[in-house]
């Protein structure tokens, strides 16, 4: 390699040919090149360039509070309270944060917060996790023990497919997962150089999953790899659709008769809009299908505190369960976890809260109420006004929006639009939502970046924006669709 | 051919695969006659690479001593009434105190009701709002930019030029990340390639943090050790980093550096001069350097100087400062902070490939972003009371209390050991370990060998199970063969120190007695 001057230099040690082949394939659509664009344009506008608007508007990510979404006041008062216990004499507080405040701080190494807890997760908050599950699931057990507590979802997902991922060449373990699906899997898959087995989501049902299909994707995979795992989002993302309690008894079926590792991304479970709609945990479902499934299927469900009502996603906390894990395994899983020490703490207070929130008889209780049942109601509201907006698009159809915080509508491009975007080396689905970027300022994610059937184009939006906001951005998006239609047709 | 020969066809292709191949696994017939089959997930089947993993600062001998930890508050009679967990850098959980700004200041990002409180003082109030003002809907709820809050990394640029001497830092060459180690596994992630011979290998210091080592064993990659000269206070040694990459050489790619400074578990403190020399060093081999300078505040002994690998690498000039490529880590979780729950970090990226920075960037992106009160409390780390500010006087205060605690709590571990004879402790020049040599009797490490433990594990079980002291043995770190060693914390307040100190000095006694 020679310098402009002549002068020979060398190579850099760290270079693109020999990096880590397996983190060149990730990809991660939600933060990837249009949001980079959008960051971009955001500098530009600040900067004072004349721009068609003049804010961007980030639907690409699911983040409430970015969007005005406020926090729960009890669960910021906890947190304050931790982080400064002083503020234990401060009469502004009620008794009920307190108490709460008091008992984490107690269950802390030297009661702070900036201890490093146990990697397993502070144990009073695991036994917490599992009351709470105990709760939501109608009174069957759980073992804190088979508790652990991450930093977001994310990282307990990851730690689980990692310990999944074995074998070589037609033995290399294949993780089943939905299309469309959350790219963490595909980019955690890519990063482990596993085999992504896709089965595709029914858009003509809602979304729903169809065994067959996963029949189909299984028996096509056997050829080339080994199946282990079947990963499934319920509340879905993308596509927010919420499935059946017979759904979810089928995939517990043909994941134990396919001798399958089952993962239930159950991240939005309080995020159900629908009517008929309901959240049926896969854990519950399993006991009820008793022990012939329940004392048999592996299976790892997790949870966060990024979403649902409280929006909590910088806090990073998150936990996941593990049921009928070998107990050899789960003594590696230990082993691994302890290897990062422990996740954050304020993270892990603030799952311990939405756990354990007020109770009718706790000073805090009304107010939480109100705010919970406030984020929760507008979110409704929210998903059923995109729905019904978009709907009425011509050449956009909107599945109904059952939960979770995304719409996820298809799009009928002009064939000249795709053969605009092949021009450019584009996506056309990337073509389009660029365009609809530098025009009106409106972030969103290209469906290809979930994935879709071949020939089909989609996008995903957030339902996070402030009602009115949201109509103007839904108008916008729609008059959008009118003109690329026209100017490609 | 018709529909049902193609079934047929094809169910007797897949029948043909063996169960196995099939991914069903043998059915097993249990005790009670009853067909069970096999996990999907077992000791067997699972990553290969996670089996060879060992972290022994929460390894077995922690392990018991959190059974030991609840026996007793069952109520179980033990030669002790407390467990001492002397085997982890928290300094928290040993009683330290956190710092009240930054307490103060993480309240009110957390409630920010509490910026119209009266009692909260005005420069905390200032850095909330310059914070909160950053976040998304002015919340740390939000998600953050991946590689972190934008006024944080260009206030992190501004503490390295400071602390660099001027040495100008590019705010977009820093990653916060979750704790130190975050940072260092991401990088170690984006190193490893090649297969069997060209397989990349990365050199590490004996004895190590083995973070270092339980990562390379994960992702696959060779660890090649060089050995620290304990005759010599821990130093690094030239000579010996090159015996020990000529030898990789033979059977893998050696690619990376990793560096401790001040280090763990050693404590040694490089001089001027060695850091130079490491940098020509991995500048003539073509090695990627990893500065992991967590301890930088942590540095006690006379004589003694944190030298930044950053600075030195520009002080040597452009041949050099335009070229190696080094990566510098930090966290909140040392010094005189002591954070470690918040996992706070970020690292610096000198001269990488654009390209690869690219992949970087789209590597933490997969993870959204790092914990943002970790990144408030690095924000105040590197941006704290400046003389002036109403929290300056109370700052400077605790934070020199702090430190200086350590410093008195280095000097007299590092005395009182030396007193046991057996027993051989170097400065404790920074960090917040000692790694003192220990003499173990023959009749003890075959009995330890008997039952198929490490001799230092042996040893330290016995002191666990006798005393309630908790260490980690040297062998969890690494140590130059036949040589014994454990890892104890300096954190405990002074008092139970030497409390400790002496527990320890007994214990050492008797053992060698017991076993002479």
């Amino acid at each position: 390699v020679t310098e402009s001057n002549g002068v020979p230099c060398r190579g850099k040690v760290l270079t693109l040919d020999n990096m880590n082949p397996n983190v060149r394939r990730v990809e991660y659509a939600v933060r990837g090149a249009i949001v980079q664009r959008a960051g971009q344009i955001e500098k530009e506008l600040k900067e004072g360039v004349k721009k068609p608007f003049t804010e961007v508007i980030k639907a690409n990510i699911g983040d409430a509070h970015a969007m005005g979404q406020k926090p729960i006041s009890f669960l910021r008062q906890v947190l304050a309270l931790c982080s400064y216990p002083e503020l234990l004499e401060d009469n502004k507080f009620p008794e009920d944060a307190k108490h709460r405040a008091r008992r984490i701080l107690e269950a802390c190494g030297g009661h702070s917060i900036g201890a490093y807890s146990a990697s397993q997760g502070i144990e009073c908050v695991r036994q917490d996790v599992a009351r709470y599950i105990e709760k939501r699931d109608g009174g069957i057990p759980s073992n804190p023990d088979n508790i652990y507590l991450s930093t977001g979802a994310s990282d307990a997902i990851v730690t689980m497919l990692k310990l999944l991922v074995c074998g070589e060449g037609r033995d290399r373990t294949g993780v089943m997962i939905s299309i469309p699906q959350y790219p963490l899997y595909s980019a955690a898959l890519a990063d482990l150089g596993a085999v992504q087995i896709s089965y595709y989501l029914d858009e003509d049902k809602c979304w729903s999953l169809d065994v067959a299909e996963l029949k189909r994707a299984v028996d096509a995979a056997r050829q080339h790899c080994n199946p282990r795992v079947l990963c499934i989002i319920n509340p879905g993302n993308p596509t927010g659709q919420v499935q059946s309690r017979q759904c979810i008894e089928d995939v517990i079926r043909f994941a134990k008769e396919e001798h399958l590792f089952l993962m239930a991304d159950e991240v939005y479970q309080d995020n159900v809009y629908a009517e008929g709609c309901k959240f049926h945990s896969f854990k519950k479902v399993l006991f009820e299908m008793g022990p012939a499934y329940s004392s048999t299927v592996e299976m790892a469900s997790f949870h966060s505190t990024s979403k649902c009502y409280m929006g909590e996603c910088g806090f990073r906390g998150g936990y996941m369960e593990v049921i009928n894990m070998d107990p050899e395994v789960k003594a590696q899983l230990t082993k691994l976890v302890s290897v990062r020490l422990c996740p954050p703490v304020p993270g892990q207070a603030l799952l311990d809260l939405v756990v354990n929130p007020p109770q009718p008889d706790e000073p805090s209780y009304n107010t939480f109420m109100k705010e919970r049942t406030a984020v929760l109601a507008a979110l409704a509201e929210k998903a059923r006004l995109t729905e019904q907006i978009f709907n009425e698009v011509p050449g956009v159809t909107c599945n109904p929006v059952q939960g979770a915080m995304y719409t996820f509508p298809r799009i009928a491009l002009p064939q000249k639009a795709i053969d605009k975007a092949k021009e450019e080396g584009q996506v056309p689905d990337m073509f389009y939502c660029m365009r609809l970027l530098e025009e009106e300022g409106i972030c969103l994610v290209p469906g290809s970046g979930f994935g879709q059937r071949e020939g089909t184009f989609h996008f995903r939006m957030t339902i996070l924006p402030p009602t009115e906001k949201l109509k103007i951005v839904l108008q916008k998006i729609s008059d959008f669709h009118v003109r690329f239609t026209q100017e490609f047709s | 051919m018709n529909y049902g020969t193609t079934l047929l066809w094809k169910r007797r292709a897949l029948s043909s695969l063996s169960a196995t191949r099939r991914g069903l696994p043998k059915e097993k017939m249990s005790e009670n006659g009853v067909l069970s089959r096999a996990k999907v997930l077992t000791i067997d089947t699972m990553n290969p690479t996670v089996k060879k993993v060992e972290y022994a600062v929460r390894g077995p001998i922690v392990l018991r001593a959190v059974e030991l930890e609840r026996e007793l508050s069952e109520g179980m009679k033990k030669p002790f009434s407390e467990v001492i967990k002397a085997n982890i850098g928290d300094a928290h959980a040993m009683g330290q105190q956190p710092i009240t700004f930054f307490r103060q200041v993480l309240a009110l990002c957390s409630y920010p009701e509490l910026l119209n409180d009266s009692t909260f003082p005005e420069d905390a109030k200032s850095r909330a709002r310059r914070i909160l003002q950053s976040c998304g809907g002015n919340s740390m709820g939000s998600y953050t930019a991946s590689q972190g809050i934008d006024s944080v990394r260009q206030d992190v640029a501004r503490y390295i030029e400071r602390r660099d001497g001027g040495v100008p830092c590019d705010p977009d060459d820093i990653y916060l990340t979750t704790g130190a180690s975050d940072g260092i596994v991401t990088m170690l992630k984006l190193l490893v390639c090649g297969e069997g011979a060209t397989r990349t290998g990365v050199m590490i210091s004996i004895p190590q943090y083995p973070l270092y080592s339980a990562a390379l064993a994960e992702l696959g990659a060779v660890q090649i050790n060089y050995y620290l000269n304990e005759e010599k206070c821990w130093s690094m040694d030239i000579s010996e980093l090159q015996r020990a990459l000529d030898e990789a050489r033979r059977h893998c790619n050696p690619r990376a550096l990793c560096v401790i400074n001040p280090g763990n578990p050693t404590g040694q403190v490089q001089s001027r001069q060695c850091i130079e020399d490491v940098i020509r060093f991995a500048a003539n081999e073509r090695l990627l350097l990893m500065a992991d300078e967590v301890y930088q505040d942590n540095v006690y002994a006379e004589g003694c100087q944190f030298h930044s690998f950053k600075k030195v690498l520009f002080e040597m000039g452009p041949e050099y400062s335009d070229t190696v490529e080094l990566v510098s880590f930090h966290s909140t979780s040392k010094c005189y902070m002591g954070e470690c729950g918040f996992r706070g970090g970020y690292m610096e990226i000198i001269n990488m490939d654009d390209e690869v920075k690219a992949q970087l960037t789209k590597l933490v992106s997969v993870r959204l972003c790092p914990p943002v009160p970790g990144q408030a409390l690095m924000d105040l780390v590197v941006n704290p009371p400046q003389p002036g500010e109403p929290s300056h006087d109370n700052f400077i205060k605790e934070r020199t209390a702090t430190l200086s605690a350590l410093a008195e709590k280095a000097k007299l571990t590092e005395q009182v050991l030396n007193t046991i004879q057996g027993i051989s402790c170097n400065p404790v020049q920074g960090a917040m370990y000692s790694f003192p040599r220990i003499t173990i009797p023959e009749k003890a490490i075959q009995e330890a060998m008997d039952k198929g433990q490490e001799p230092d594990m042996f040893y330290c079980m016995k002191m666990l199970e006798e005393t309630g002291i908790c260490l980690v043995p040297g062998s969890g770190f690494g140590q130059t063969d036949g040589t014994y060693h454990f890892r104890m914390t300096i954190l405990p307040p002074t008092d139970k120190l030497t409390i400790l100190l002496n527990k320890v000095k007994e214990f050492h006694q008797k053992f060698t007695q017991q076993y002479s």
